[in-house]
């Protein structure tokens, strides 16, 4: 199947590039292939495509133009932050251009008493913490690529991170987004206030992976940072203790900051490079991290040992100064980066499941890894249910990397078949986009693409991308029918 | 599908064939609200109960005419809530909770209706039974249609599920009260705000201002000498006044505005003002000019809203910008191509 199967008329380049430097200064568009070499792929470097030419706009009517430019000539436009994305969402179209927003890199304002901060979207996420730390504020949702990913990404994305559950994705932690259509229409959703009137537009352009409209500037809310912070770090002898306990610390009320499952391959991996002490022969390790005030989190600290102890945890420890978390912690930090010191290449997976089919899912990851002869190694966003297997696996052997796609493939549906759903916080990008004819009936992907065509009538804004046509589906649903049954028939199909 | 939901999409799709309007209802608690409509009634109550409810996945999932009461105190029984405090106004359903959109005093730091809901299953315009989102926390397959329905005054769709995220209770709770000036309760407010303070909600009303903790006994203990005050004592009852409205404050009025403005907005002086989550809503009463509340609202950056009213309900909403409205048709006319459900509720041609 093509990678990309929304085709446009062969622009002319030739006119694109002419036109496009009226509009922006020459440092500010790339039409060499070298240069465009560097944005043919994503953090998925699997899947790449060079574009016509690269965009740099740095003001909102460079922006505008640009888009109404592509409009025009009807070439698709690919939005683009910091490109560290593990979906392919910011994969460039063959036909289109790529609108970097790497110029829009600055902090606007921040107001300490309003608890907000306006920044430009080619402001690194971990950026805005930092400079809100002077009054003691951060931005919440702290993806693991924070030190390089940009807001804009975060917002395409609806970005989460270790401390979602109780702090909520990028969703929950934005006030308003200025936003271009494809039309060059400005679009000021949202305010400085709680709610707006109208449809929740916020909501529907978060997440929608470049595919509505550009965003060009972000209101988001900072939260005060916590006084205090305390991880517990338990060993657990079986994963499903460690699935268990997590559902006893949720049943008893409390809430972590963070709660992260790593298993055996993983601590086993991370172990020689951070030495951070993990009980090795634990299948599970499980971090439980409280956050608040001192005396919220004396409290909560208490009760969290208590029941993961009640809960048959092999070894646990507290950690009693700042040092000592950061080391319990570095572990699951370099989770990624340790397995690819095992492992020529990984894939990193992102299926979201009810916890409570956690150890089926395991199960059957385990039983996949016999199936394809593949090693996987596993971390858990325990407390909201997002699994990241990592599937190991070497890109030079013939066959590999078609074996791990279909492991992959078979991962996601799965999450789909115990209640979850093939994408937490990584987005569909072109990565997923077959699972979505899995996840979504025929006539639910209809209407995403009239909530496309709402905002994108002509279609240019990434496309392709996160809702698959429903030729793709059915050429997938072909692939998939064997002796006559569909994929997953208990699935309910409207 | 169930009969139930079967008949109800009967419903949809005779109405889409004939092309004529449905006013979508529950229990009809807030027929009050919104833009007064025209069309056959679908009542949403025949479609009731829990599907499922996982207090350790913290989730529940119920069908659009369970009442709210029966939600919450199911929920109550594990030390569980709904965090943003729906109000009831009577015997509310949770299809019509979620429809309006409207949060309580906790929303200001637990986050309103829209953060809480994972996934709808939707009856749309024609007839189709569709769902988005799902039963779990973190979900970005797709675009976010479940959020969008929540708040959408039934014009997009019938929310025929709801899937939603539920918090424990709190261990402990106090409600601390002083005097003060209505500019300095919101000074007050946004600096509490700012700091790591277990406030779960705030109010000024009648020259007093109210601060309720949630959290660890430990953590009240402590924040209490920082806010200062007097504790008061029948604090839940308070709370409750102000969700449900029938706090005096509410009574006096015949034009109840609620406005939504950036919590650290001035006092407006639009007469007397009762403000709740941390400055950011204020309600004031009206007296029949609709521009003398609303301009001063949009010139603080905010919007202001016709909340109740006795008399005429045409100008509810603050109008929207014009590439706003453009997208807010496109999505009507996705969702709903007949243009039959709550036409008009939340502005005319919607």
């Amino acid at each position: 199947m093509e990678l990309i199967d929304v085709k446009f008329a062969q622009p002319d380049k030739e006119r694109l590039v002419r036109e496009l430097s009226a509009i922006l200064p020459r440092e500010s568009l790339l039409t060499k292939h070298e240069e465009l070499k560097p944005y043919e792929c994503d953090g998925l470097a699997v899947y790449r495509n060079v574009p016509l030419a690269v965009a740099l706009p740095s003001t909102e009517q460079q922006v505008q133009a640009t888009l109404r430019l592509c409009r025009d000539l009807n070439v698709p436009v690919v939005a683009r932050g910091a490109g560290t994305g593990l979906s392919g969402g910011a994969m460039p179209h063959d036909q289109g251009i790529v609108l970097s927003l790497a110029k829009f890199n600055r902090i606007l304002s921040i107001d300490p008493i309003a608890r907000t901060a306006r920044v430009q979207p080619g402001v690194r996420n971990l950026a805005i913490s930092q400079a809100a730390e002077v009054y003691g504020m951060y931005f919440a949702p702290d993806p693991s690529s924070q030190i390089a990913c940009t807001i804009g990404g975060n917002v395409a994305e609806n970005s989460g991170g270790v401390h979602c559950l109780k702090y909520g994705l990028t969703v929950h932690n934005i006030l308003a987004v200025r936003a271009y259509t494809i039309h060059g229409e400005l679009l000021e959703i949202g305010g400085n206030m709680l709610d707006s009137p109208g449809y929740d537009l916020l909501a529907l352009v978060t997440g929608s992976e470049g595919l509505l409209a550009v965003t060009t500037e972000v209101t988001v809310r900072l939260l005060p940072a916590p006084v205090k912070a305390r991880v517990v770090l338990a060993a657990f002898d079986r994963i499903e203790q460690a699935g268990q306990a997590v559902a006893d610390v949720i049943g008893a009320g409390i809430i972590p900051g963070g709660m992260e499952i790593m298993d055996q391959k993983v601590t086993q991996a991370v172990e020689p490079y951070v030495h951070a002490g993990y009980p090795l022969e634990a299948e599970a390790i499980l971090l439980v991290e409280s956050d608040g005030t001192e005396e919220e989190v004396e409290e909560e600290i208490e009760k969290i040992n208590a029941l993961l102890e009640r809960a048959g945890a092999s070894e646990l420890r507290v950690s009693h100064s700042e040092q000592e978390r950061y080391k319990f912690w570095s572990g699951r930090k370099a989770a990624f980066p340790a397995i690819g010191r095992m492992t020529p290449d990984y894939y990193c997976i992102d299926g979201t499941v009810p916890r409570k089919r956690l150890a089926e899912m395991l199960r059957g990851i385990g039983e996949m890894e016999k199936k394809y002869g593949l090693r996987c190694a596993n971390v858990f966003h325990a407390g909201d249910g997002n699994l990241h297997p990592l599937i190991m696996f070497d890109a030079n052997k013939p066959g590999e990397i078609e074996r791990t796609e279909a492991f992959a493939a078979e991962i996601l549906e799965l999450s789909v078949r115990v209640g979850g759903t093939i994408t937490g916080e990584h987005g569909v990008g072109i990565e997923k986009i077959n699972q979505m004819c899995v996840q979504f009936s025929k006539a639910e992907l209809q209407t995403m693409h009239a909530v496309k065509q709402a905002f994108d009538t002509p279609g240019l804004l990434n496309p392709g991308k996160a809702v698959p046509s429903l030729r793709r589906c059915a050429e997938y649903g072909k692939m998939h029918v064997h002796g006559g049954n569909l994929p997953h028939p208990e699935l309910p199909r409207f | 599908m169930s009969s139930a939901l079967e008949i109800l999409a009967e419903r949809v799709r005779a109405a889409a064939d004939a092309k004529k309007p449905l006013r979508i209802r529950g229990a009809g608690t807030k027929d009050f609200y919104g833009r007064p409509i025209v069309g056959d009634l679908l009542d949403t109550r025949g479609y009731s109960g829990i599907v499922e409810y996982e207090p350790t996945e913290l989730v529940v999932t119920a069908r659009c005419g369970t009442p709210l009461s029966d939600i919450e105190r199911t929920l109550a029984e594990r030390s569980q809530m709904l965090a943003f405090e729906p109000p009831h106004f009577g015997e509310a359903t949770i299809g019509g909770a979620i429809a309006t959109g409207l949060s309580g005093p906790r929303r200001a730091t637990a986050g309103a209706v829209r953060d809480f809901v994972l996934g709808v299953r939707i009856v749309d315009g024609r007839g189709q039974d569709l769902r988005f989102g799902g039963q779990v926390m973190k979900n970005v397959a797709g675009y976010d249609i479940s959020r969008v329905v929540a708040g959408s005054l039934g014009t997009l769709a019938v929310i025929a599920e709801i899937s939603l995220k539920v918090l424990p209770l709190p261990a402990a709770t106090a409600t601390m009260v002083r005097d003060a000036t209505e500019a300095d309760a919101i000074t007050m407010m946004n600096k509490w705000g700012g700091q790591s303070l277990p406030i779960s909600a705030t109010c000024f009303a009648d020259g007093r201002l109210y601060v309720r903790l949630s959290g660890a006994a430990a953590a009240l203990r402590a924040a209490q000498p920082q806010i200062g005050g007097e504790p008061l004592s029948d604090g839940q009852r308070f709370w409750e006044s102000l969700r449900e409205q029938t706090h005096p404050f509410f009574a006096e009025t015949c034009e109840l505005w609620r406005l939504s403005v950036p919590s650290v907005t001035p006092p407006l002086a639009l007469g007397t003002t009762l403000i709740e989550w941390g400055g950011a809503q204020r309600w004031v009463a009206g007296t029949g000019n609709a521009a003398a509340i609303r301009e001063p609202a949009i010139k603080a950056r905010g919007h202001a809203t016709l909340f109740r009213s006795s008399g005429a309900r045409d100008d509810v909403f603050t109008p929207l910008a014009p590439s706003i409205a453009k997208i807010h048709r496109n999505l009507k006319q996705a969702f709903d191509p007949n243009g039959i459900f709550n036409p008009g509720r939340m502005y005319a041609g919607l």
